[in-house]
């Protein structure tokens, strides 16, 4: 057997390398699949909001004209959410939730795969518009009557790749929602269940019965344009406001498909790093949930000023609850911090980042959900404010807090740490400048979407400021890159458990093998690695409590041992 | 392949053997995944239904075919009964197959494809007749949207009952054994009640 010469083996072994990734159904090896297409997806969604940037850091117009620059944002924002944000998210979920769950893969691991395959072709069927006379150019949006008029095969590849990305994301709805309820190790109830695991089921659901909403909207415009159908053109009997009913039907659902998960992350990696429980988890649970539930109720505050008869009140008093049960979450994160004792690693700064960021950006949400302020501020620099703070400083800040943090059970090597820290602050600080300007942009009155904008002093300065803030975001990619590379290169080893964690997925190797598990720690509650390693004596002694803060854990450690 | 470093719990090994199996009671899991993907399908055909009730709504005028078209009631009663009763010949295959009985499987498998195609063929009749076409005013839009997603829907379920049929003639389901009859057969109920939907809507509540 150990005759056999290197050279011939190495051969065989790179051609079964490759194959075996194009092939694979490991839950593990699809999650790392979608996590790199997402990031190759943001790199490109990135430049084209550069571009963006470029063109608006002064007045007159630069290198574009009108139309390329309606197709960058109209692609920069349409990749970033569906091709970047939301897939990375389910990218870790795969990755992630089987392993917490102490399950062995997903529930339908082939579909996994299916699921994952479509999001390229998807991907670059949208990019495709640019090869075919111009990629679509009515924003990520697309309102009739705009979309169901506008010219060129562009927004048709547009309506076929979003159409595919849906599906995608439906299929992998069902394969999480399976997983969770079919797939839990013995012992892991549904209140033992990691943070992560819930917002993902919560997550999973809202994809499940919004996403084919917006597929049944995008089929009716794809007929509206080439059947000669007449859904959205009142000349004869349709209606262009319906196509903003459909969209945001899904669309605002979808905010907290993208935002959901991205709790959960943070729920993961605050209390890990501050020494302590989560503070009040049955309240997060119920808090997802009601975030869950009340997101199908408030689609119509992207609508304020159609006018007509909208029942303002009712939209704008729905959207108004929504704080609550997102307050709830805030004092988790804060009772959490409380007196913990804090690790400041780059993981956790990302997810303090996430905290800060979204508060932000929920306040400038709480001020948008009222209709006088709306009506003042639609489709002005505000709106695009307020959404990069709660995409970009809430969710992808989480990613990153993500990748940080998971990173080392993955590959087994742990990023560097002085390296994480400087992506951090660059990021950061870039991100604040990029967008907090654009508020004060939007109050001024400068309407989103516009190429080119009036030479005024104030204007002038604010859009400068954004654009240095932008390349800055830009220039902590490379602090990022050289990060990962360095690490797969000579990475410090990491070893299964290296922060200490709690949830089952430190149980295991890094990174786990093909079955994930050879046997599982005994689970008593939803820290159960946590109890494992700090030992509460046997099993049966284990408080079932979910709620005891750092004290009480000392105490039952001295206690027993 | 040793994964764990942590000590095994004398438990841990029996336990971790049980989450290999998916060792876990209540209804399967494929079942389960179907359940969910025709949640997700009934938030669909949701869509497709609200573009309708929006047309109705905002129509001013009289509502239905365009002037030269009309609609045929008669036919549409027919397939829906052809519909209908291949649901109960579907029902009766999963009960044979549930006592054990492949040979009626086989026989009601066979009819409830029949059936399907049956429709989807009286469906394409229809259409060739009516005398107006999708780019026909809002009424034609949503008209055939409607029932052509439907009658697509209607031929995935004869795809899937194909597949039913060829593994049932190849004796492949048994009494313990038959969670694919029990998919499809939900999927195709699935399939009638939204057809029932469809033709109350467009047929009868008008
Ligand atoms: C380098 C980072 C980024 C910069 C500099 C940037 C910049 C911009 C700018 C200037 C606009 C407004 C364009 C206009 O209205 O004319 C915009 C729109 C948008 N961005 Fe970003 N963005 C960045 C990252 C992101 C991320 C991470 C997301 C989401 C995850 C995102 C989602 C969106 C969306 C949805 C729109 C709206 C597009 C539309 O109006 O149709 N962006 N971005
Ligand atoms: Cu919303």
């Amino acid at each position: 057997m150990a005759t056999t010469t290197l050279e011939p083996r190495t051969a065989g072994y790179r051609r079964a390398w490759v194959l075996d990734w194009l092939t694979t159904v490991d839950h593990k090896k699809i999650g790392i699949l979608y996590i790199v297409n997402s990031f190759l997806f943001f790199f490109a969604a990135g430049i084209l909001a550069l571009v963006v940037r470029s063109e608006l850091a002064v007045p007159g117009m630069q290198f574009l004209d009108q139309d390329t620059y309606n197709q960058a944002f109209t692609m920069h924002g349409t990749i970033m959410l569906f091709l970047f944000i939301i897939p990375v998210l389910s990218g870790f979920g795969n990755y992630i939730v089987p392993l917490q769950l102490g399950a062995p893969d997903m529930a339908f691991p082939r579909i996994n795969a299916l699921s994952f395959w479509l999001l390229p072709l998807g991907g670059l069927l949208i990019f495709s518009g640019y090869l075919f006379g111009g990629a679509a150019a009515e924003g990520w949006t697309s309102y009739a009557p705009l979309s169901n008029r506008a010219e060129g095969v562009g927004t048709d590849l547009w309506i076929i790749g979003l159409a595919l990305v849906g599906t995608a994301s439906i299929l992998g709805a069902v394969n999480f929602i399976t997983t969770i309820f079919k797939m839990r190790a013995p012992g892991m109830t549904l209140f033992r269940m990691p943070i992560f695991v819930w917002t993902i089921l919560v997550t999973a659901t809202l994809i499940l019965l919004a996403t084919p909403v917006l597929t049944a909207g995008l089929i009716a415009l794809f007929i509206d344009r080439n059947y000669g159908g007449s859904f959205f053109d009142p000349s004869v009997g349709g209606n262009p406001i319906l196509w903003q009913h459909i969209f945001w039907f899904f669309g605002h659902p979808e905010v907290y498909i993208v935002i959901l998960p991205g709790m959960g992350v943070v729920s993961e990696v605050l209390p890990v790093f501050s020494r302590k429980p989560l503070f009040g988890y049955k309240a997060f649970v119920f808090a997802t949930i009601a975030i869950g539930l009340l997101s199908f109720s408030v689609w119509a505050h992207h609508m304020f000023t159609t006018g007509g008869a909208l029942f303002l009140p009712f939209f704008s008093f729905m959207t108004a609850l929504i704080g609550i049960p997102t307050g709830v979450k805030m004092f988790n994160w804060l009772g959490t911090l409380y007196r913990g004792k804090l690790v400041f690693s780059s993981a956790m700064l990302f997810a303090l980042g996430f905290i800060s960021m979204f508060l932000i950006g929920g306040i400038s949400g709480v001020m948008l959900a009222s209709p006088p302020i709306d009506f003042h501020v639609q489709d002005t620099y505000f709106v695009v404010a307020h959404l990069h703070y709660v995409f970009f400083g809430g969710s992808v800040f989480a990613v990153f807090a993500a990748t940080y943090y998971w990173f080392p059970k993955m590959f087994g090597r742990k990023l560097n740490e002085p390296l994480g820290k400087i992506h951090f602050w660059i990021h950061f600080i870039g991100f604040n400048l990029a967008f907090f300007p654009m508020h004060e942009l939007g109050l001024l009155g400068m309407p989103r979407r516009i190429a080119d904008y009036a030479d005024r002093p104030d204007w002038v300065i604010l859009n400068f400021m954004s654009t240095v803030g932008a390349f800055m975001i830009a220039v902590s990619v490379i602090p990022f890159l050289i990060n990962v590379i360095a690490t797969f290169i000579n990475g410090e080893p990491a070893g299964d458990d290296p922060w200490e964690g709690n949830t089952l997925e430190w149980a295991t190797t890094s990174p786990p093998p093909p079955y994930n598990f050879d046997r599982l720690p005994p689970i008593h509650s939803e820290r159960p690695l946590f109890f494992l390693t700090h030992g509460h004596g046997h099993a049966a002694e284990r408080p079932d409590d979910l709620e005891e803060g750092a004290e009480e854990d000392a105490e039952h450690r001295k206690g027993v041992v | 392949m040793t994964a764990g470093t942590m000590q095994a719990h004398p438990a841990g090994e029996e336990e971790a053997r049980a989450a290999i199996t998916h060792g876990q009671s209540g209804m399967p899991t494929v079942m389960v995944g179907m359940l969910l993907f025709i949640a997700s399908e009934v938030m669909f055909f949701g869509g497709l239904f609200a573009t309708y009730f929006n047309a109705r709504a905002t129509t001013v005028g009289e509502w239905g075919p365009p002037a030269g078209g009309h609609l045929d009631i008669a036919l549409a009663g027919v397939l829906t009964a052809v519909l209908v009763a291949s649901s109960f010949t579907m029902q009766f295959g999963v009960w044979a197959i549930r006592r054990g009985d492949a040979g009626k499987l086989k026989m009601w498998t066979g009819i409830t494809l029949a059936l399907g195609i049956l429709f989807l063929a009286g469906q394409l009749y229809d259409y060739s007749e009516l005398g107006f076409g999708i780019g026909d005013g809002v009424f034609g839009t949503v008209f055939y949207t409607l029932t052509g997603f439907h009658g697509a829907h209607v031929f995935g379920g004869t795809v899937g009952l194909t597949i039913v049929l060829a593994r049932a003639l190849r004796g492949q389901f048994s009494a313990r054994n038959h969670v694919a009859v029990e998919a499809v057969s939900m999927y195709w109920h699935f399939v009638d009640v939204v057809w029932i939907g469809v033709f109350s809507t467009i047929y009868l509540l008008r």
